[in-house]
């Protein structure tokens, strides 16, 4: 029976004791513990987070690269496009210039010759003129009877001349 | 720094508690004084009473083995603290710790518990005689006669006694070991702040984080973080003083947590918290149940007793645990000397099984250690946590 009566001794001493312990060990052990431990659950959860996160940015990282990849493609493709283009155009232009000046040249050259022809032609024709008056005067010379036969045999002589000129041009 | 400041204040505690420590360990130190109570002859002058108790006591032959009573001994309190019989020229000595008596009789009497030599002298304290008596401090006049009747009720006044004894001296062992750890413990964390634990800082972690998320947080509720340092304390405080019970050598192994009185306080804190925080759910429930008016009759003691049955049986479970783990390993031992008493042969051979068993036992104890500091603290915990349950359920009535 004895054994279980709690003794007033024991049940005084417990009650202090523990209280004591209650005390010290809230104010010393486990408010520092406990808050320790939320602290390193928080510090924990936010790594985890922050880990998360730094995941999705890198992802996202990855995609914008790509996307600025494409883009830096699709802007040579676009360069080369145009400097091709531009190439043709520069060269169908030089073409169709020389092509033009070429033209030019020969219609240039051509009016020159029948220039330069026409001049020989007048030029003929004068010394022709000349000549045949050199011929006309050692003709009148030998014979100046029958000089308005003569003349008029000459001039047609002359146009002859001049027809058969023009025939050769 | 306040940071610093508290770390300097843990330390501090920390060598107070070291300090504390070896103050409890100086009667150990008065040993040199021999606290064997072979009976000083001298004494026989005091009184014709004693000096026939002590003759008597001298020719005492080592009596035969009582289990009962070395199992009784064990378990309850006591003013000394007994350690071994030996046997010399062939009269029984005890061989024990004494341990400070402190009676409060009109005043202070402190003296140590040698002086009563185990039962056998009257001590004289302040113009007042006190004597020990099975285990109980008596009042007494100078030839410290005791008055009992047949049933061995006695009749004599008894002081009130808060004397250190065996299972005070254990409390502020187990108590000191306590604060000490978890000093240590605590300082570990202001040190490593949120980083990695390590030694012992790391061995209470777990523990303190299992009994935090797996046993109070569910059993509480939402305003657990209230109530941790109490469940926690008790925890620990029931889990290392069964511990430091099962340790079979001075000064350790003493019944403290199979005491009643010590598990009437640690229920005593439950009831007072449980009671001082129900809401008034809580008390709707007890005096007006969701039951028809005229069944309230009967149902309002029946929740009354409850109120007080819940911490009771958290007392009771306990001792009845603790004390049965103690009475059945000293039972094993027992056996030996059953039997060695009858013949020395099968003395020996009983010893085989005997030590086999307690072996056993006390594995088995480890883990009732354990279970007994969880299913306390865990039940705490749902009595704590019905009494603070904001919603209410008409259906769920037990």
């Amino acid at each position: 029976m004895e054994l279980v009566l709690p003794g007033v001794g024991l049940t005084f001493w417990m009650l202090l004791v523990f209280s004591l312990l209650l005390f010290l060990l809230k104010k010393f052990a486990w408010k520092p513990i406990l808050t320790m431990l939320a602290e390193r659950e928080n510090s924990i959860e936010e790594a985890l987070k922050s880990a998360d996160q730094a995941r999705e940015q890198m992802a996202k990282l990855q995609s914008d690269n790509e996307a600025l990849y494409k883009q830096a493609r699709e802007e040579r493709d676009q360069i080369l496009k145009e400097a091709r283009e531009m190439k043709d155009s520069i060269i169908g232009e030089a073409k169709r210039s020389a092509e033009e000046e070429g033209k030019r040249m020969i219609m240039k050259a051509s009016e020159e010759i029948s220039k330069q022809k026409t001049a020989a032609i007048a030029e003929l024709k004068g010394q022709v003129a000349t000549l045949s008056v050199n011929i006309a005067e050692k003709l009148i010379n030998n014979q100046l009877s029958n000089s308005e036969e003569q003349q008029s045999i000459i001039a047609k002589q002359v146009n002859s001349l001049n027809n058969n000129q023009q025939a050769i041009a | 720094m306040p940071e610093n400041k508290e770390l300097s204040t843990i330390e501090k505690l920390q060598k107070f508690t070291i300090i504390v420590i070896f103050t409890l360990f100086s009667p150990i130190f008065t040993f040199a004084n021999p606290t064997i109570s072979a009976i000083d002859t001298a004494n026989a002058g005091k009184s014709e009473q004693h000096a026939v108790h002590a003759e008597a006591h001298d020719q005492v032959k080592p009596e035969a083995f009582n289990p009962g009573t070395m199992i009784l001994d064990h378990v309850k309190d006591a003013h000394d603290w007994h350690i071994l019989d030996y046997t010399s020229n062939g009269v029984s000595h005890p061989l024990s710790v004494p341990l400070p008596i402190i009676l409060y009789d009109n005043g202070l009497h402190v003296f140590m518990s040698s002086k009563f030599e185990h039962g056998h002298a009257v001590v004289e304290s302040k113009g007042n005689f006190y004597k020990l008596h099975e285990g109980h401090i008596y009042k007494t006049e100078a030839d410290g006669h005791i008055e009992a009747n047949a049933k061995k009720v006695v009749s004599n006044a008894a002081p009130l006694d808060f004397s250190i004894t065996k299972n005070v001296f254990a409390l502020l062992l187990g108590a000191v070991i306590i604060l000490l750890v978890f000093l240590t413990a605590s300082k570990g964390y202001k040190k490593r702040g949120v980083g990695a634990p390590k030694g012992i800082q790391s061995l209470l972690e777990i523990l303190i984080v299992f009994m935090k998320d797996e046993v109070i947080k569910p059993s509480v509720g939402k305003h657990y973080a209230k109530y941790l340092p109490l469940l926690l304390t008790i925890f620990f405080f029931i889990f290392i003083n069964n511990l430091l019970g099962l340790i079979p050598f001075f000064p350790f192994g003493a019944n403290l947590t199979g005491n009643i009185s010590v598990t009437l306080i640690l229920a005593l804190f439950i009831f007072i918290v449980v009671n001082f925080s129900g809401n008034k759910h809580y008390w709707k429930h007890i005096f007006m149940p969701d039951v028809p008016v005229a069944l309230w009759i009967l149902l309002i003691p029946i929740e009354i007793l409850g109120v007080v049955l819940k911490p009771f049986v958290l007392m009771l479970r306990l001792f009845a645990n603790i004390t049965a783990g103690h009475t059945i390993i000293l039972g094993f031992f027992s056996l030996i000397f059953i039997f060695g008493q009858m013949n020395i042969v099968a003395g020996y051979g009983t010893a085989l099984f005997s030590v086999a068993f307690t072996l056993f036992m006390s594995v088995l104890e480890l883990l009732v250690a354990f279970l007994q500091a969880y299913v306390f603290t865990l039940l705490a915990a749902l009595y704590i946590g019905s009494a603070t349950e904001e919603h209410h359920h008409a259906e769920e009535h037990h």
